[in-house]
């Protein structure tokens, strides 16, 4: 019998190593990144934490209302209501914070990655597997790195959410803009478009319901992933669960569960609503001081 | 002076690597030649003509001839292969980028079959875009754009969504966009294609009229021989990428170049939907087989034929007979000419009208139509086709030219 060992292929060690050699040499770089979205997170939280709590709702629920409708901005104002009621408004605060923070950078890195793959087929061709890798691999690896990087606190949770939360804007804006049809960008191009312009005025807006599909994607990723975050000092409501599950508190724990559905809720219907083409209070509103300038414009016409 | 737009050997083939393609082209490989052995397509082959300023110049032929391809290769959506395509005077093929946004944002402008109307925009926005590519003011800009839809009869749909738009008010948005643009060249692919007849009808006119008005130069797109005959100052009638004649509409119905363009202009529609049995005629004089070559000669010379067909029992059709067959019979006082009968050309009755061409090409003499059961029906002649097709029109249409 043949018996021969294969010598094992060392993947995990040269990421390891990988991983080493950037903080070896870049780690003042890192340093930067960390105190850069240290002190944004830390305003923001700050910021929100020194409205009174009361009126802070009342202008989340008036932004549902403007988003969304009526309905919606009345559950939202009665979840928030609940979760200050539990005592849970600051660990909110600060997991919102987390998340709108790194949906934001994923959405930065995430929309024009989107874009310049459909500009070139060779980044198409490498992005895809790296788009699967990532989002495929069990979030909780991501930890690794981020504290290596990082260390102990909100900025590696940032990190590890971003990693996590990017590849669905990427994919959806991909999707997106190779689905304008072809004869609307040859019109652009037909009536003197540059490529910026057919981009701009053609594929942007008529991709946008996919593009909001993966900013809705990304945010809901962006939360269940903050809760695994608060293992390496995230904190917010993930700490909170965290620690009900270490002390099999079932009441904290639930509490904890209830307040981080409500602001998936919340988040998930307004991202949702915005570019889903349903009129909106906002949309309204909009469309009402449109038409007031275009009546003014055509009297002006008419007077002439 | 210099025409408004020049083609010179406009050869345009699609796909990358095109160089042995065109050496094949060049050794005058045919279009499917090309295709089977290097698997790219020949969109237009050797184009050559002038389109003269404030022209109305139709290009027409049958789907896949290469219309939109040549058109597009007018406003450099498409680089010719090779050859050269000159708007006043300058090489649409060398210019740069910015020169060729320039041309298309100034100069050149089109409209499209399918419309191309951007849903997430209202009308007005729509009719502006060409504008706001061009950086103009967004008051400015709706102002003219407003001028534009007033002048196609869009005046209270300005804030309206595509949407809410029947497909000949779409084509009427299309219209203004390309219009307000005022440039002096207006690149239509087949804009009224998706459009019923009778909307159709008054949108030529419309074109027509608003042509006396803004005399543009216009380069119109179609596969329809009524709507070219109608609009164009000259017609050119492509095939397989080809031009196969270029001209008014009566030097073209007057003096076909070729076979293909009077099977073009007799067949194009009527083909479609008339079978043989339905055009063919009864021939004015026949012979039945039990009749004598005395008779058979006499009805020849009677009708000034050389020929006849002849019928057995229950019109079934027994093949034909040739003055120069029968003469010697007569000569001989035989009156019977069963044994000179000679097999006929025929073709069945539901043999389709385009079928029916390449028949009558390959035979000297009428054709016969029979049924199903060998029945004779009547005749087909090489003049028959062009009687169809007048009596079918009733007299309008060409005649109105
Ligand atoms: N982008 C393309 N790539 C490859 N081949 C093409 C492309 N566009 C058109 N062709 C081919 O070129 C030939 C001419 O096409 P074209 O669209 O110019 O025809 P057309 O006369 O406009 O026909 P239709 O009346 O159907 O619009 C066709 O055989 C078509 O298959
Ligand atoms: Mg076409």
């Amino acid at each position: 019998m043949l018996n021969f060992s294969l010598p094992k292929l060392e993947i995990g060690e040269a990421i390891e190593w990988l991983v080493r050699w950037i903080i070896a040499n870049l780690s003042v770089i890192f340093d930067v990144i960390k105190n850069i979205l240290n002190s944004i997170t830390g305003a923001l939280n700050d910021g929100l934490l020194a409205i009174p709590t009361i009126i802070l709702i009342i202008i989340f629920a008036l932004g549902v209302w403007l988003l969304t409708s009526k309905t919606t901005a009345l559950l939202s104002f009665t979840g928030l209501v609940l979760i200050w009621n539990i005592g849970l408004w600051p660990q909110m605060i600060s997991t919102l914070v987390l998340v709108v923070v790194s949906v934001v950078i994923a959405l930065l890195i995430g929309i024009p990655t989107g874009i310049l793959m459909t500009r070139s087929s060779k980044l198409e061709t490498a992005m895809r597997p790296v788009l699967d890798f990532m989002q495929t691999m069990p979030p909780f690896v991501y930890l690794i790195p981020a504290v290596m990087l990082f260390g102990i606190g909100v900025v590696p949770g940032l990190f590890a959410t971003i990693i996590f939360a990017v590849p669905p804007p990427v994919r959806l804006t991909y999707l997106g803009i190779t689905q304008v049809p072809e004869d609307m960008k040859e019109m652009a191009v037909a009536f003197g478009a540059s490529d910026r312009q057919v981009l701009r005025k053609v594929e942007l807006p008529l991709s946008l319901p996919s593009i909001m599909t993966g900013v809705n994607q990304c945010i809901m990723l962006g939360i269940s992933m903050v809760v695994i975050a608060s293992m390496i000092g995230a904190g917010g409501l993930g700490a909170e669960v965290m620690r009900a599950v270490n002390r099999l508190d079932l009441a904290h724990g639930f509490e904890s569960g209830l307040a981080i559905v409500v602001l998936a809720i919340v988040l998930d219907r307004v991202s949702r609503n915005i570019g889903s083409g349903k009129t909106t209070p906002a949309g309204r509103i909009i469309e009402y001081l449109k038409k007031h300038r275009k009546a003014k414009l055509e009297s002006r016409v008419s007077q002439i | 002076m210099t025409a408004k737009i020049e083609a010179k050997n406009l050869v345009k083939i699609y796909g990358n690597n095109t160089g042995e393609a065109l050496e094949l082209f060049n050794q005058g490989y045919s279009r499917s030649e090309i295709l089977k052995q290097t698997g790219l397509t020949l969109g237009v082959a050797g184009a050559n003509f002038e389109v003269a300023e404030g022209e109305i110049f139709v290009l027409i032929g049958l789907s896949g001839s290469g219309k939109s391809t040549l058109l597009r290769c007018i406003n450099g959506l498409l680089m010719p292969t090779s050859g050269s395509l000159l708007v006043d005077g300058n090489a649409v093929e060398k210019m740069g980028g910015k020169e060729l946004r320039r041309l298309r944002g100034e100069r050149i402008s089109m409209v499209f079959q399918h419309f191309a109307i951007l849903p997430n925009r209202n009308i007005i926005d729509n009719v502006a875009f060409g504008l706001e590519l061009r950086g103009v003011e967004r008051e400015a800009r709706w102002a003219e754009a407003s001028e534009a839809l007033d002048s196609v009869g869009l005046g209270d749909w300005k804030n309206k969504m595509p949407q809410e738009l029947s497909g000949g008010m779409k084509q009427r948005v299309g219209l203004a966009r390309a219009l307000v643009m005022e440039s002096d060249i207006l690149l239509m692919d087949e804009p009224f294609g998706a459009l019923d007849a009778l909307i159709r009808a008054e949108m030529q006119e419309e074109l027509l009229t608003l042509q006396r008005e803004i005399k543009k130069t216009v380069v119109f797109v179609t596969h329809d021989l009524d709507e070219a005959l109608r609009l164009g100052d000259r017609i050119a009638i492509m095939r397989d990428g080809a031009i196969e004649q270029i001209g008014t509409a009566d030097e073209i119905l007057a003096e076909p170049a070729n076979e293909y363009v009077e099977q073009f202009l007799t067949g194009i529609d009527v083909s479609k939907i008339l079978d043989a049995a339905s055009i063919s005629k009864w021939p004015r004089e026949l012979v039945r087989d039990s009749e004598s070559v005395s008779v058979a000669l006499h009805r020849m010379k009677k009708t000034d034929t050389d020929y006849l067909f002849v019928t057995g029992q229950r019109r079934k059709l027994v093949g034909m007979i040739t003055r120069d067959d029968l003469l010697p019979l007569s000569k001989k006082r035989q009156t019977s000419f069963k044994d000179v009968i000679r097999e006929a050309n025929t073709i069945p009755g539901d043999t389709i009208m385009r079928d029916v061409f390449p028949e009558l090409r390959h035979s000297e003499r009428a054709l016969a139509v029979v049924d199903e059961n060998g029945r004779f029906l009547g005749v087909i002649t090489h003049n028959t086709l062009v009687e169809s097709l007048d009596e079918r029109k009733g007299g309008d249409g060409i005649a109105e030219l």
